[in-house]
This record gives C-alpha cells, structure tokens and sequence, in this order.
C-alpha cells in the first residue's frame, strides 16, 4: 500500500504571536515572541509569513496524521509512507521529523512565487504532487493546521481528486481494498468504510505519536528529500481566492484574578457564588 | 445581498448556531435557508420561526446521514442555479467539510472559524482567530459565492416566533456518495461544548481524592478512573444545576477519564461560555488557547502557582472535592430564591 501524510510547519504552541500596531499598507508585521526579552520579528509579504527565530515545530495535528500513516504501513506488508510538505526550505526541518518517526520518503514543495495561497490553492499544488508521486492508496492529513487552523485542505484535496474522504479517523482498519475509519464528532462515533484509495484526515483517538528512535534520526539524516518546484509540478502559482486585508490583536482582558481565600469551603462557596451572579453570566 | 444560511443538524438535532447565522444573514438583506436530510419538515418550519423569508429543501433517503460528497454537490447545484451572494454555516465537522468540498466545485473560498463580519460597500470583511487566537486576521474572498463559516456564540440568536411560515421550495438531490455509514455507536455522553454557555471542566486533578477508597482487588489504573468517574460526577452534578456541559483537560481525556468529547484545548475544542470554571487543570498553554476567551473564568486548584490561575477572573486554592459539591449547595440555594 502507498501512503501519503501531508504536513506542515507551524510556530510552537509556546510562542508569543503579536500583531504589531504600527503596520503599513505593504507589509504587515507580527512579533513572535518567546520571552519578554528575546523577540522574533515575523513578517508578513503579501501575505507570506516568515517566521524569524521563533521556534518551528511539525504541526501538532499532523504528527497524529504521520503516527496514523505508518500504523497502517506497519499493518500491510510492504506500505511505504511519503511524507509531502509545501513551505520554505527550513520545513525540510519537520520532513526530516517524519522521517525519524519512520516515513519512508519526503518531498518539500518549495517556490519563490509560493507567496500568498490559500486553502485552495495549497489543496491545488498538494494534488498536482500526489498525483507526481503517483499510485496512492491514502493520502493522511492531520485534523487542522495550529497557524492558520482552517482545517478544509483534506476536504479540497477529496473533491479535486474526486477521492472519497473519510475526515476525522480515530482509528483506522484497511481490508481487502476498503479502508474503514471510526469517525470521530462531537455527537457520536460513526463507522464509515470507503473503497480506495482515500483521503483521510485524523484525530487524536489514533493514537500517541511515536518519538523519532535514535535508529530513526540517523536514518533520516541519510534520506534524500526531494525538493520540487512548481515548474517540476507543471503548474503556476494558484491565485489566492481568499486574502487577508488585516491584521489585529485581539483585546485583552487585563483583569487580575481575584483569589477567594476562606476558611471553609462554604465560605468559600458563599463568596465566590456571590461574585459569579453579580456577574450576570447565568 | 443574497444571503442562504445551512442549516446544520444531526439526526434533526439542528446545530443553534444555525439560527445565529440567520440572524446574521437577516442584518445583511434577505435570507434563504437550506435544510437537507430525511424527513426534515419539523427543521424547514423551525427556520421560517427563526427568521428564514424561504426555505430550499432536499429531503431524500440518500441523504439521511450527512455525508459530504452528495450534501456538496446538492448544494453546489443549487447554489449554481440560484447564485446567492454568500452563503453562512454554523461551524461544525460536517459544514467544514460540506463548505471546502463547494469551495472547490464553485471555485470559490471559505471564510472559517469567523467571529465578527462587517460590509464594506459589497465587500464582505469576516474576521477570525489564527496562531490560536493570538491573533485576529481580516479576511476577504473574492470569489462569489462567498461562504463564510460562523462560530458558535458571536452572533445574535434570533427569537422565534412560531407565527411565521413561507415558502419551502424542493431542491434537486445528488445521490454521489463515497462513503458508506456501516453504523454509529452514540457515545454514552453526548456533549455540546461549542454552544454551552456554562461549562464546567476537570483536569488530572479530578481523581486525586484521598477521602475514596477503591475496592481492594482494583488494578491501580483502573482505581485511577474510577476516583475520577466519581470526580467528574461532582463536576456534573454542578453542570447540570447550572445547566451547563461537562468539560476536561487532555490529561484528563489522555488519562480515560472522560471520552474526547469533552476536550477543551489545542486538539480539543475551543470555547466561548460565559462562565468557565476549571476544577484541577493546572493550565498548560494547550488548554488555555481553547478556553481563555471565555467571559468569566473560576479556577479551583490546590496548587497557588498553576498557570490556570494567570488567566482566571477569580480564583480559588483549595481542594476541588470540598468546593465543588459546596458551590452546587450554595448555587441550589441561591438560584432558587
């Protein structure tokens, strides 16, 4: 079985994203911050955001969707998993991840005129370069981006590819074919099977990502990542259909916390159920 | 503008936040709802009641689950022959993929996850939270329709108002599913942290009661879960009081204690309730990007140094099992006056 994972690199949970408010028509500046006293200016171009020396980690999310697609390679006898990013060359960074967790090739999309896309322009390019890599039976994204967190690029990858798409897996069973997935949603759990090959994207229930081995590290430090343009693609820069015209730091409740420090807890109680019905939330 | 809202439901239940985005559609000019399903007549007459001037229904057995493939092609084909100016869903799994999968068909984009929209002149202008949170970003799409999917709890919702009816007009249905639904297995604990305006949550703290005792030849994980089952039913009795949801921390969803369902954070769930109390989280980033827009925020922790706490309107460094089933007496004593 051929297996894709597509991924992407995101700032870490821990940095600080600011917008900056002194910002002019051309480029708009965000400050990534890890501490008070050390600050990563990050850039947006046109919409291109370059991240400075802000710390650069594999989307969270798509290490559930690496973690998926070596179970299944793991499960069928001579799987191969390809992990496939678009992003500048510092993503070969979260390629190089993949591969110590155990993917079996990388491909990092990477292009100058890459500069503004959006969810369908990346969901566009992704499918020229399934389709270049060829023959896949899955394609496994994780459940949402932690930047931009829009999480559609599985579904438009589905439709442009005219593939089934089995979205939010928490666990994954391939027989005979078919790849049948328990879809995880907030009301219930569903069983839905789909002949491949598929599009998948997974959720947490899939189980713990492994940590790359030291075995898995040397071994992706040996893999050539194959680096393709978009003319190796065969395609131009997709037009950006939606656009951001600005950006803002969203208000910040500057309130401190209240302790309420009693000698009993129905004092305690009395107090802090007082507080919250002047709050007039109920 | 010409607006259609989807409505979302799940089994006939409808998603509220489908009405918020009649409300919003109805601040704009005229609103047109679309319900798809089986036998969803009771869900057509619920938005006429909510504000929708007419409603496109298409009520067929190909469509009784939600799937994606034939849920877009139904109402990219509508779409195509009705040309709304924008479309509005209310965010859930199934819109965000029924909206990216007409994005592509329309070829058009999808404005997500969106908490404020303005017009300027036919522009439409939505705003939403990326990095987190962190920050607001304003977006535009330029193609048409635009389609702009709401979260839950930032507009308006419209009163009902039962005397209303009007027009539903039959949509012409796509039968090209992809997929198979071979069964649903309804989790025991149904929850809707999206909508709640209360929610009550708990962390790795919740099964460190020393006062339980588990019986003698219980495995020590299995102790574990069951001092937190008796946690959570605590946080459950207040929730209910209040009428609100059950939340919990990845560690306490990581731990078994309670089903993903109820996870609040950066591979949970975000939320806006008015009030949040966070019983036992100590407050890792993860958890607090998901919930630290909340109105009002109570953290009841042992620890006087959790992060929780930085965050919190008030705050209380005690033991969870003693103020929690205080707080319920106290609430059951006050909110029946």
């Amino acid at each position: 079985m051929k297996i894709i994972t597509c991924i992407k690199q995101v700032p870490d949970s821990e940095a600080k994203v600011k917008a900056d408010s002194g910002r002019d028509a051309l480029a708009t500046v965000l400050k990534l911050t890890r501490t008070p006293d050390s600050e990563a200016k990050v850039k947006t171009d046109a919409g291109q955001v370059t991240w400075g020396d802000a710390p650069l980690v594999i989307n969270p999310f798509d290490e559930y969707a690496v973690e998926g697609a070596l179970q299944q390679k793991e499960a069928i006898d001579g799987s191969t998993v390809t992990a496939l990013c678009i992003g500048p060359n510092s993503a070969k960074d979260v390629l190089k991840h993949a591969l110590a967790m155990g993917a079996d090739e990388a491909v990092l999309i990477s292009d100058p005129a890459l500069k503004e896309i959006d969810s369908v322009g990346a969901a566009l390019i992704l499918t020229v370069a399934i389709k270049k890599i060829g023959d896949a039976d899955m394609v496994v994204f994780g459940r949402q981006t932690l930047d931009n967190g829009s999480g559609l690029t599985s579904a438009h990858v589905a439709r442009i590819l005219g593939l089934p798409l089995l979205g939010l897996a928490g666990q994954v069973k391939v027989q005979d074919g078919t790849v049948t997935i328990e879809r995880v949603t907030e009301e219930d759990r569903q069983t839905i099977s789909a002949k491949m090959p598929v599009v998948m994207s997974v959720v947490q229930s899939i189980g713990e990502p492994r940590y790359p081995s030291f075995m898995g590290i040397r071994k992706a430090s040996k893999v050539n990542i194959s680096v393709w343009s978009l003319g190796d693609l065969g395609i131009e820069a997709p037009a950006a259909i939606v656009t951001r015209t600005d950006l803002m730091n969203p208000l910040v409740d500057e309130t401190k916390v209240e302790m309420i420090a009693c000698e009993t807890p129905e004092a305690i109680a009395e107090a802090l159920v007082e507080k919250i019905l002047a709050e007039k939330v109920l | 503008m010409k607006t259609f809202v989807y409505v979302d439901h799940f089994k006939g239940e409808i998603q509220p936040a489908s009405w918020e985005a009649i409300g919003l559609g109805k601040t704009l000019g005229s609103v047109s709802a679309v319900v798809f399903g089986l036998g969803v007549d009771a869900i057509a007459k619920a938005a006429f009641e909510h504000g929708a001037g007419e409603v496109f229904v298409a009520d067929d057995s190909s469509l009784e689950d939600f799937r994606a493939e034939p849920y877009a092609s139904t109402l990219s084909v509508l779409a195509s022959s009705q040309s709304p100016d924008l479309i509005l869903f209310p965010i859930t799994a199934r819109t965000r993929e029924l909206a990216a999968m007409c994005a592509v068909d329309l070829n058009t984009g999808v404005l997500t996850d969106i908490t404020a929209v303005e017009i300027d002149g036919d522009k439409i202008i939505a705003t939403r939270p990326i990095y987190e949170g962190k920050v607001l970003e304003k977006t535009v799409c330029s193609g048409k329709p635009v389609m702009v999917s709401i979260r839950a709890r930032f507009f308006p919702k419209p009163e009902p108002d039962v005397s209303k009816s009007g027009t539903t007009t039959k949509v012409e249905v796509k039968s090209d599913a992809l997929t198979t639904i071979e069964g649903y297995s309804a989790s025991k604990s149904t929850v809707n942290l999206g909508d709640a305006s209360v929610i009550i949550s708990g962390g790795r703290g919740v099964s460190n009661n020393p006062s339980l005792t588990p019986p003698d030849d219980m495995e020590e994980t299995d102790a574990e879960i069951w001092r937190a089952h008796q946690g959570f039913a605590l946080i459950g009795d207040l929730a209910d009081l209040l009428g609100g949801a059950v939340g919990a921390s990845r560690a306490a969803v990581d731990g078994g204690y309670i089903p993903y369902a109820h996870q609040v954070g950066q591979t949970g769930k975000v939320v806006t309730p008015d009030l949040y109390i966070a019983a036992g989280i100590s407050g890792a980033i993860q958890h607090l990007v998901g919930m630290r827009n909340a109105k009002v925020i109570v953290a009841i922790n042992k620890d006087a140094d959790a992060p929780i706490f930085s965050i919190a309107r008030y705050g209380v460094v005690g033991d969870l099992f003693k103020v929690i089933p205080a707080l319920t007496a106290e609430f059951k004593k006050k909110l029946e006056k």
